[in-house]
């Protein structure tokens, strides 16, 4: 439980960050509040060459509430948003899910972007930029790009990110006239999910995602459903998810789990919609 | 940009519960090794070294940190306060650890370190917390003695002794 041994630069501005990356490209691991990455490294899942610590470049610890979108920097620490003050007000989705992120020790350290780049797919922050239809800000020596959030995320730990490249931001869209809903179920409060559920309820019809039983997180797109056509359409998503046994549940109990928990979060969704 | 070679030990230098301290460590040497193995502070315990018991959290710049999730090298500058840091003098104990003492928040006492460390800086920020506040708190911790029952008599006990002493000046008791 000790890494192996790398390098370690400090960097103080996001473009000495650029410039180890474009040299040392898949060698090199950005790092900022270490919350995944540390424990990675701890079991030896990562063996980079090269760390790249990020949380003195000032310039990266922003909360930017634009007009269409709030854009969080790569250096702003799960605490901070959630004592933002405009928190439930320009993310409301993001209010909810947040508590349920890690715990008040890890929060404390833990960056929301660093979460987004780890990519495990039970995780609430890239299960809400999914749902939301949020973007991953990258950024290379070269060129930035902005990704779309359901093509960032490929696969379990995996995305899209070149190896050159770092997240600098995660922008989270605004809507108007929606109410949101969250739930998820875990072993113990603060740990990984079993399953966890996000519903975005729109005037004109339903989004659905669930975290934690496919490989990444997975979103649907429902008009307005209820009764029995909500029951089926969650069955058929659960199924679609193509769960897997693990220690921690079945397959059958995941499945049971997104249609009861999912129906809980889309009434809720549509109770606070008004 | 400092770049710290993996084959050699570099100096790290702190502040620990006020007191200023340095050491040498590798890049990968992980805080809590440092604390315990260079400084000599042992009052840190190492669980689980993936950041899920716990038994490790300490501050650093005033922010609760696992020091297992943390490397050495990351807080040069920073000012830390461990387990060390809460007694007010030599064979004291502070408010927050005489309330664990008589409500017996402890048994084996290795996960205490943490949970103290973690209450102790909660409290500073919430002088009046409610049970659910400090079981959502407690969820970062893992305590296979207690039952945690205990743990939070000795909370709610320590906060209501503390409130008015917090609610002025923040101070230590």
């Amino acid at each position: 439980m000790k890494p192996a041994a790398f390098d370690y630069v400090r960097v103080a501005t996001q473009e000495e960050a650029l410039e180890v990356l474009a040299r040392e490209g898949a060698d090199a691991r950005v790092m900022a509040g270490g919350q995944s990455l540390m424990a990675m490294l701890n079991m030896r899942l990562a063996r980079p060459r090269v760390l790249i610590d990020i949380m003195r470049v000032a310039q990266l610890d922003a909360i930017d509430a634009r007009s269409d979108a709030t854009v969080i920097g790569a250096g702003v620490r799960q605490a901070k948003l959630l004592a933002w003050d405009r928190l439930a007000e320009r993310i409301p989705l993001v209010a909810l899910a947040l508590p349920w992120t890690g715990h008040v020790q890890t929060r404390s350290r833990g960056t929301i972007c660093g979460s987004i780049a780890h990519a495990d797919p039970s995780a609430e922050m890239p299960l809400c930029l999914t749902a939301l239809d949020g973007h991953v800000h990258l950024r290379s020596r070269k060129k930035r790009r902005r990704v779309l959030a359901r093509d960032y995320f490929t696969g379990m730990m995996t995305t899209a990110r070149n190896d050159d490249e770092m997240i600098e931001a995660v922008s989270f869209p605004s809507l108007r006239g929606c109410g949101y809903g969250f739930r998820e179920v875990a072993r113990r409060h603060g740990d990984f999910a079993i399953v966890a559920c996000a519903a975005i309820a729109r005037p004109d019809g339903l989004r659905f995602a669930v975290g934690g039983v496919a490989d990444k997180p997975e979103a649907r797109d429902w008009p307005l459903l209820e009764g029995a056509a909500l029951d089926d359409a969650l069955n058929t998503f659960a199924y679609e998810l193509d769960a897997g046994d693990d220690v921690h549940a079945t397959a059958r109990y995941r499945r049971e789990l997104v249609r009861r928990i999912g129906r809980a979060v889309i009434e809720e969704a549509i109770a606070c919609r008004g | 940009m400092p770049r710290l070679t993996s084959d050699r030990r570099h100096r790290v230098r702190f502040t620990l519960n006020g007191r200023a301290v340095e050491g040498e460590a590798e890049p990968r040497m992980l805080l809590t090794d440092f604390l315990r193995h260079q400084i000599g502070a042992t009052g840190t315990h190492v669980g689980c070294e993936h950041g899920v018991c716990g038994a490790c959290t300490i501050t650093v710049d005033g922010a609760l940190t696992r020091a297992c999730l943390t490397l050495a090298v990351q807080v040069e500058g920073c000012e830390l306060r461990t387990v060390e840091g809460l007694s007010p003098g030599p064979d004291r104990l502070s408010v927050l650890q005489a309330a664990f003492r008589r409500n017996h928040g402890l048994q084996c006492g290795f996960c205490t370190a943490g949970i103290l460390m973690s209450l102790d800086t909660f409290l500073r920020e919430h002088p009046r917390p409610t049970e659910d506040q400090l079981r959502d708190l407690l969820s970062g911790h893992l305590c296979r003695c207690t039952g945690y029952t205990p743990i939070i008599r000795a909370a709610m006990e320590a906060a209501a002794e503390l409130a008015p002493a917090h609610s002025e000046d923040h101070c230590d008791v």
